[in-house]
């Protein structure tokens, strides 16, 4: 794994501590740790290249030469121009205000275009607007019923007419959509290479016959160099209006997104972070920021425990703790909880340093599985009062979840400990535990 | 049918220029010195040659114009020459391992790397050297994929183990895996989902996979392929990484090389990894796959 622009920088001034004083030079040596960990992150070399330059001209200033921790310093500057370079903050798509309004997605081959279709479909239709999704890809086998059956799993009209052209579907689509009360019209176009000019013409024409609001071009997040190439020959075509980066779960760095950026000027104006169709988001210039410098990205972390975390529970949870009431069905509910916010790697990908700290340890889904397995064969009055579990219940207990003796026997070790842990807390007399969180 | 080495030259063109083309032409009437170095370290970082190539190829121009005395920037070109050329050809083992039939390739990769499309070439290809290929849809998660393997299937002319949306991909493995060894196959080609390298659920998903076609062919050589799309970037190598840790890694296809730029990452791989590459996809008729020939990759990025 490269390390992360933290660690690097901490290198560069560790070799400093002896010497006192922060000179230029140790800027400069610094910025080109920046600079390699940008290109490292995919950003594009020429604006990895300019942004460290502008980056330079601020850095050399007393503030960093003097304060206590210029690798902060440092790192602070770099992320806040990232940011500013990335948009500064999320910028909205184009309003479904007109019917129909039509929604343009065109991109290369495999980079998530089809999902983006289905999932901005299911975006609307939560906003009680009407979409309709429009299958242009008539070249890649069974692309248009990929399209039909995503837009079936959310009952979305899908429009398709076989043996015609791309740009006559899509016209006709629009015509309609007019006719049929359709709020907005989503057209997914087949994937191609920008510099295939035939279908880059098909592209052309099939916005000057829909003339849509939003022209959207789908950006792998993985993406390497040749971003910068692709973003440039789509928009200097087809002027798009935004940019969506898919595959953002994974753990590309995303550097691809400041160079498409850069190149367009166009926003970045939502990203794709799983499979299911539920899963888009408004794009985060800071979070990104954090990404490409691999930071870690504990705003989204705590956006989700807000999101899904029941806040009255964990109120009363927080009042169980307290008063040393935490008993094992309380600790299934937590867990139940922090499922929903998604697999449990994901989540602690999104701890800043956890990257680093955690590089060995795997969490493992399974392990979680199997503990909640036991919980859940225990009786409701065995999870109130672990106390009364013997040999003859615990075998039960083993048989039920599928388990060892052994394995119950740990566990309720690990839950005696944790009640330890509350115990000791309170009597510190803790004042009060972060909103919808719990402490461990 | 077109020449392939004529269309691996064709397509490889614009990384040629891309790479020597655009070198040949900075150095001209140079002198060696840091300000030149740059500026050839910025045309391999932006051909994707990688971070970690590219800075090895910079620092061994600079050693060797020292030690041989150069200066004049023309004499940058033979030397890289030389040095791409021994990354490249730096992973090519030339015994073939002995394979007991069926041969089972497990095709695996993250999200729209072209998995499905790469099947279905390699399957016309297998089958037009003799070979008796079967075909394992195993993607039964993303819509209308076994629909679309389908489709190569019938194309390739060769037969195709299925199962419904959502069944468990490791059970159709299993079910094609007997084919294949009832049927006498060659080769079993089995197509699975796309997944991210960093979901650990899915991942196992893929170990489960190959456990249960280990045993329904016991004795079999069972091989898996990685297929990384060829505009991925650093990342690329994170993909290897994780899925080689799932379930080994015998072999890389690198797709959607056609027209563009962006050959340069054949080098990247070569230098960061030791998994070879196999096989390149060139576009998308169904006769746009090659094996990969690292010296022929040579030719035609050199002459």
């Amino acid at each position: 794994m490269f390390d992360a622009l933290s660690d690097r920088l901490e290198v560069v001034f560790k070799k400093l501590r002896g010497a006192g004083k922060l000179s230029e030079k140790n800027v400069q040596d610094s910025l080109r740790e920046v600079r390699q960990a940008l290109l490292e992150a995919d950003v594009n070399y020429k604006v990895a290249r300019d942004f460290v330059k502008s980056v330079q001209e601020k850095a050399i200033g007393d503030e960093v030469l003097k304060s206590i921790e210029p690798g902060q310093q440092i790192i602070k500057i770099v992320h806040d121009e990232l940011v500013t370079l990335l948009g500064g903050q999320a910028e909205p798509m184009a309003p479904i205000d007109k019917s129909p309004t039509v929604y343009m997605v065109c991109g290369l081959q495999g980079s998530g275009k089809t999902t983006l279709a289905g999932k901005l479909a299911l975006q609307a239709k939560r906003k009680n607007k009407k979409p309709m999704v429009v299958a242009a890809d008539i070249y890649r086998p069974a692309a248009v019923k990929q399209l039909k059956v995503l837009a079936d799993s959310i009952s979305v009209e899908h429009f398709h007419l076989e043996g015609k052209k791309p740009q006559q579907i899509c016209a006709e689509a629009v015509k309609y959509a007019s006719k049929n009360f359709i709020d907005l019209v989503i057209l997914d176009t087949a994937g191609r290479l920008h510099v295939d000019d035939e279908l880059m013409k098909e592209l052309e024409e099939i916005k000057s016959l829909t003339n849509p609001d939003e022209l959207l071009l789908v950006a792998d997040s993985m993406t390497g160099q040749d971003a910068v190439n692709v973003a440039r020959e789509f928009h200097d075509r087809l002027d798009i209006t935004g940019v969506v980066l898919s595959k953002l779960d994974g753990d590309a760095r995303g550097g691809a997104a400041l160079s498409i950026r850069q190149v367009t000027g166009c926003p970045i104006k939502m990203a794709s972070v799983g499979e299911k169709l539920s899963d888009l988001e408004p794009f985060h210039p800071d979070r990104l920021a954090s990404r490409i410098l691999g930071m870690g990205d504990i705003i989204s972390l705590v956006e989700k425990a807000e999101e899904t975390i029941d806040l009255e529970k964990a109120e009363k949870m927080k009042e169980k703790i307290l008063k040393s009431q935490f008993d094992f069905e309380d600790f299934l509910e937590q867990m139940q909880q922090v499922r929903k916010m998604g697999p449990l790697d994901s989540l602690l990908g999104m701890i800043p340093g956890a990257g680093k700290a955690l590089k060995n340890v795997q969490v493992n889904e399974k392990d979680v599985n199997r503990m909640l397995a036991i919980i859940q064969s225990m009786t409701i009055e065995e999870r109130r009062n672990p106390k009364i579990l013997d040999g003859s219940r615990k075998r039960r207990i083993a048989a039920g979840s599928g388990n060892s003796i052994q394995a119950i026997n740990q566990l309720l070790k690990q839950f005696a400990a944790m009640q330890k842990m509350f115990n000791n807390m309170n009597r510190m007399k803790m004042k009060g535990l972060p909103k919808g969180m719990m402490p461990f | 049918m077109a020449n392939p080495f004529q269309k691996l030259r064709e397509s490889l063109s614009k990384t040629k220029d891309n790479i020597l083309g655009k070198i040949s032409r900075v150095v001209l009437r140079r002198k060696i010195d840091d300000d030149l170095l740059e500026e050839i370290e910025e045309i391999l970082i932006e051909a994707d040659v990688g971070v970690k190539a590219t800075m090895r190829l910079i620092e061994t121009i600079r050693e060797k114009a020292v030690q041989e005395n150069l200066t004049e920037g023309e004499q940058v070109i033979d030397l890289l020459k030389n040095e791409i050329r021994s990354i490249l050809l730096s992973n090519d083992t030339d015994e073939s391992p002995i394979e007991t039939k069926p041969v089972v390739w497990l095709i695996v990769g993250v999200n729209g790397v072209g998995k499905t499309t790469t099947i279905g070439k390699l399957a016309t290809h297998l089958s037009n050297q003799g070979k008796k290929v079967i075909i394992a849809a195993c993607d039964t998660f993303r819509a209308a994929a076994i629909d679309q393997i389908s489709i190569w299937a019938d194309r390739a002319r060769v037969d195709i183990i299925r199962s419904q949306e959502g069944a468990d991909p490791a059970s159709v493995a299993f079910d094609a895996a007997q084919a294949a060894k009832a049927r006498q196959a060659d080769i079993l080609l089995v197509d699975t989902a796309g997944r991210l390298h960093t979901k650990s659920h899915l991942m196992e998903e893929l170990k489960k996979i190959r456990r249960v076609i280990d045993k329904a062919v016991e004795g079999s050589t069972i091989l898996s392929k990685l297929i990384i799309d060829g505009s991925t970037g650093q990342n690329a190598l994170n993909q290897v990484r994780v899925f080689t840790d799932a379930v080994g890694c015998d072999g890389l296809i690198i797709t959607k090389l056609d027209g563009t730029a962006k050959g340069g990452v054949l080098i990247a791989i070569a230098e960061e990894l030791e998994v070879p590459v196999e096989f390149i996809g060139l576009g998308e008729g169904v006769e746009d796959i090659q094996e990969f020939d690292s010296s022929k990759v040579v030719e035609a990025l050199f002459e």
